[in-house]
């Protein structure tokens, strides 16, 4: 019968192997943006300012709900989003710190808070992905008003617990008011709207047939079309009706007013505005680049044809509790 | 002849006395005082997150009551009650019937069968829920190879399957080592009374497995609980994700907080379940010095098993690995480049390793307490353990954020405190087992070491840590794969920079990089195999 020794080791072992501390002269960046695709990214930078970078991926909305539990002593110096929501509700609880009015006038100013505590990066359009083979795009609309009938009814996917949803949701409550809004979520769920727990996932499942369309951001497609090749059957539909479903929402980054690394988080702001990082997320993320004059994909229509809706992103977080509500209330959660 | 090996051994000091089903007594002398300390300190940590949620939803106010009544909330409720249950007597139902194949029938390579059906438990659910959907449709793979289209799996449906894959094994490991360490005297006196075969199991050998098939169903029920990755891909609405939406579209966390404790109410009501069905039953005796003869199938029983265990084996485990498979030499042969990254491999084994020794050093105290000193305030100890084991892992990881950025220090976003949380999260899995081996050990040993004037630290290292030594392996090594899965509080907790296969998996497939994902998905089973294999399968040599 042996004794138990070896557990008693591994024990010691775990004892003595206690956290290694923090490093005090490197960026520490909490990024909601996925590490495939912005790692690249955030390397140049380090080779180009000599700025060591720890990056703390994880979910957007996850990272924004950590910030806020850390309060004032957030280990975070720069928080990279993706959408307006997850950055406004650290703005509005007051962890930014202002930006640089020479930073902020390098991207058009709806793509930022108004209050300049946070700035957009880059723009994600959100569309109606379908699978081609099944829909007629004769038959899809301009706004996303004509996706609440009966015969849209169980076909359009939808993801009720994903932020860029729950934005969308957000942004048509401040354009339409809630009675429309909660009205138009009740005839999908009231139709059998098939419920996804992510942009991705509802691509994938639009391409493989499980489903006739989604709605989405616009980007998730060209990754597919990467990994999948030819046989990709999905596509891209942008309704340009100026309603919720024409938002852009952007991609951003702010500060945090807890820093003690200003300068060096100014510099990761500026990085991400210059060419070079606009560039990458033209040809890379096939997002819309929102600065220094780059131009989107090709593969894209332009951003000045999207006609998105007029309202201000800074609201969108005031009213995401609200959206929530809805969202549960119209039997979508 | 094979010696019984398994989840729960025999004492093997005892070579006489009676073998006997009897509820255990409390020893003559009562739990020491520096074992209850012991026993409370390592359940602090699940405690932590528990009572952040009780203070935050106490200032809630309105909130709460509205929270409750709002939209589906308890609709979503009672399907995942029923859905739990469904996937529970499932996951019991296979568990029990395969491992009764694999120990009492005469059935060839049961050997190669036992490694192959117990390797679904390193598969992560989300990891099965991707197969599967890559499988059915009328685009699957299915499709494509056949031309013949299946109907697509995602819901209800696909939600049970992933997860009755995903937990069965528990089951299966637990019945198994009770299989093993039956005594057939009991069977054989019921047959010689003129019991039929059928009639003997039920009333004989059924009832002696009751405690191993409760412990197994409970952590298959609360696994299922708190599972939100593979119900979420197959579409379906439970509990879980309406937690998981607060947390996305809400600035205030007070309603995830009473969610939150609506599970925890919920996951007693199952543990209490557990205890009633356990009974006061604990099995000790003899270390049966042979297996009963084993069961003749006839040419179609063998048909019927073989057909099942290879069902059961292709689906939860070839497929998953033949989708990952197909992924990777696809992005390979696009021209993608996969690179390994071997800090993700360091990191899971080490922070699994250490959670799992974490895990069994803080089960000890749980367990004998538990087990040898049954009462209310051991009852409570056992609950806390099991209610965080049934919690979403991002409503503990939030809470220890809370608690850790504000109070802790240093300690926060560090591997100790990762660690910590992991062996909490998971302590359930090792006093599960621990409790099984301990059952199954006689307390007269313990009484007479004491007797002969052995304090009681002398004789729980020296009698009982011996005898109860492979349970207690057996569960830091479910503690160590279900950490390998583990993602939620990994993102959330990990040192900046801390990596590990399972974030890896999630970063690349949440983008759509399926290539990518595959190759550290692939390393995660293989690395999980390795324990899997030698401590819970491997028979005798093994320990």
């Amino acid at each position: 019968m042996r004794r138990p020794s070896l557990a008693i080791a591994l024990l010691a072992f775990a004892l003595v192997s206690v956290a290694c501390g923090g490093d005090d002269e490197s960026l520490t960046v909490y990024s909601g943006r996925s590490e495939e695709l912005v790692a690249p990214l955030i390397d140049r930078f380090e080779t180009e300012t000599g700025i060591d970078v720890s990056v703390r991926y994880g979910d957007s909305a996850e990272l924004a709900a950590t910030i806020l539990e850390e309060g004032e002593g957030s280990p975070a110096d720069v928080f990279f989003a993706q959408d307006p929501a997850s950055l406004g509700s650290v703005a509005l609880s007051g962890l930014f710190t202002d930006l640089d009015d020479a930073t902020l006038a390098q991207v058009p100013a709806e793509f930022s808070d108004d209050a300049g505590r946070w700035i957009g990066v880059s723009g994600r359009a959100r569309v109606i992905v379908y699978d081609t083979t099944t829909v007629d795009p004769a038959t899809l609309p301009e706004t996303e008003d004509d996706l609440a009938t009966a015969e849209w009814a169980g076909r359009l996917a939808v993801a009720p617990t994903n932020g860029s949803f729950l934005a969308f949701v957000a942004a048509k409550i401040l354009i339409d008011g809630e009675d429309a809004t909660l009205d138009w979520l009740r005839t999908l769920a009231e139709g059998g709207a098939p419920t996804y727990p992510s942009n991705s996932v509802i691509v994938t499942a639009v391409d493989s047939g499980e489903v006739d369309a989604g709605l989405v951001n616009h980007y998730y497609l060209f990754r597919r079309i990467a990994e999948e090749g030819e046989g990709v059957v999905a596509t891209n539909y942008f309704m340009t009706g100026g309603g919720a479903g024409s938002l852009v929402m952007p991609a951003g980054v702010g500060i945090l007013a807890s820093s003690p690394h200003r300068e060096a988080s100014d510099r990761f702001v500026e990085y991400l505005l210059s060419a070079d990082a606009q560039q990458y997320f033209a040809d890379e993320t096939f997002e819309y680049p929102l600065a220094a004059g780059v131009s989107a994909n090709p593969e894209l229509p332009s951003l000045d044809s999207l006609n998105p809706p007029e309202l201000s992103l800074s609201d969108l977080a005031g009213v995401l509790d609200r959206a929530t509500d809805l969202v549960a209330e119209a039997g979508l959660l | 002849m094979s010696e019984p090996v398994g989840l729960a051994p025999a004492p093997a000091g005892s070579e006489t006395g009676q073998p006997v089903l009897a509820p255990p007594r409390p020893g003559v002398h009562g739990a020491p005082r520096w074992m209850w300390v012991l026993g409370f300190a390592v359940v602090l940590p699940a405690l932590v997150p528990i009572g952040s949620l009780v203070v935050r939803v106490f200032g809630g106010g309105d909130v709460v009551i509205d929270t409750i009544l709002a939209g589906r909330t308890m609709a979503l409720l009672v399907r995942s009650i029923v859905f739990t249950l469904l996937v529970t007597a499932a996951a019991a139902a296979i568990g029990v019937t395969a491992a009764w194949l694999l120990v009492r029938s005469d059935l060839p390579g049961k050997g190669t069968w036992t490694v192959l059906v117990s390797l679904p438990l390193v598969i992560p659910s989300y990891v099965i829920a991707l197969a599967l959907l890559s499988f059915f449709g009328g685009r699957g793979l299915f499709a494509d190879v056949t031309g013949f289209a299946l109907p697509s799996i995602s819901g209800g449906f696909g939600a049970w399957l992933t997860l009755t894959l995903s937990t069965y094994p528990y089951v299966f490991l637990v019945a198994r080592a009770a299989f093993r360490n039956l005594d057939p005297a009991h069977e054989e006196a019921a047959r010689s009374l003129g019991a039929g075969a059928w009639r003997a199991f039920r009333t004989v050998v059924l009832p002696q497995l009751r405690p191993a098939v409760a412990a197994g169903s409970l952590l298959a029920a609360l696994y299922t609980l708190s599972d939100f990755g593979g119900v979420s891909l197959m579409g379906f609405d439970v509990f879980t994700r309406v937690i998981y939406a607060q947390y996305q579209g809400r600035l205030d966390r007070t309603p995830a907080a009473v969610l939150a404790l609506v599970l925890i109410a919920l996951a007693l009501v199952i543990v209490w379940g557990e205890q009633r069905t356990r009974g006061r039953a604990a099995y000790f005796g003899t270390r049966p010095r042979r297996l009963p003869p084993l069961v003749k199938l006839s040419r179609r029983g063998r048909a019927v098993a073989y057909g099942g265990l290879g069902v059961l084996t292709f689906a939860g485990l070839a497929l998953p690995i033949g989708v990952l498979s197909a992924w990777l030499i696809r992005g390979v042969a696009g021209g993608q480049t996969i690179d390994m990254r071997w800090g993700a491999v360091a990191g899971s084994l080490t922070g699994s390793l250490v959670a799992a020794v974490l895990a069994m050093a803080a089960a000890l105290p749980v367990v004998v307490l538990a087990v040898r000193h049954p009462g209310a305030a051991s009852r409570w100890l056992r609950r806390a353990v099991y209610v965080i084991f049934s919690l979403p892992h991002i409503t503990v990881a939030l809470a220890v954020v809370f608690f850790a950025a504000n109070y802790l220090g240093g300690l926060y976003q560090s591997f100790t405190l990762l660690v910590l949380v992991y062996a909490a999260l998971f302590l359930a899995q090792a006093v599960s087992a621990g409790e099984a081996a301990l059952l199954q050990v006689d307390p007269n040993l313990e009484e007479a070491s004491r007797g002969l004037g052995r304090g009681s630290l002398a004789t729980l290292w020296n009698i009982t840590v011996p005898l109860m030594w492979k349970g207690l392996l057996v569960g830091g090594a479910l503690v160590f794969l279900t950490t390998m899965k583990e993602l939620p509080a990994t993102l959330l907790l990990r040192p900046t920079g801390f990596d590990t296969l399972a974030v890896r998996v999630w970063s690349t497939t949440n983008d759509l990089f399926y290539a990518r994902a595959a190759a550290p998905a692939l390393v995660l089973l293989l690395v999980s195999a390795v324990p899997m294999y030698l401590l819970v399968i491997r028979p005798r040599r093994a320990l």
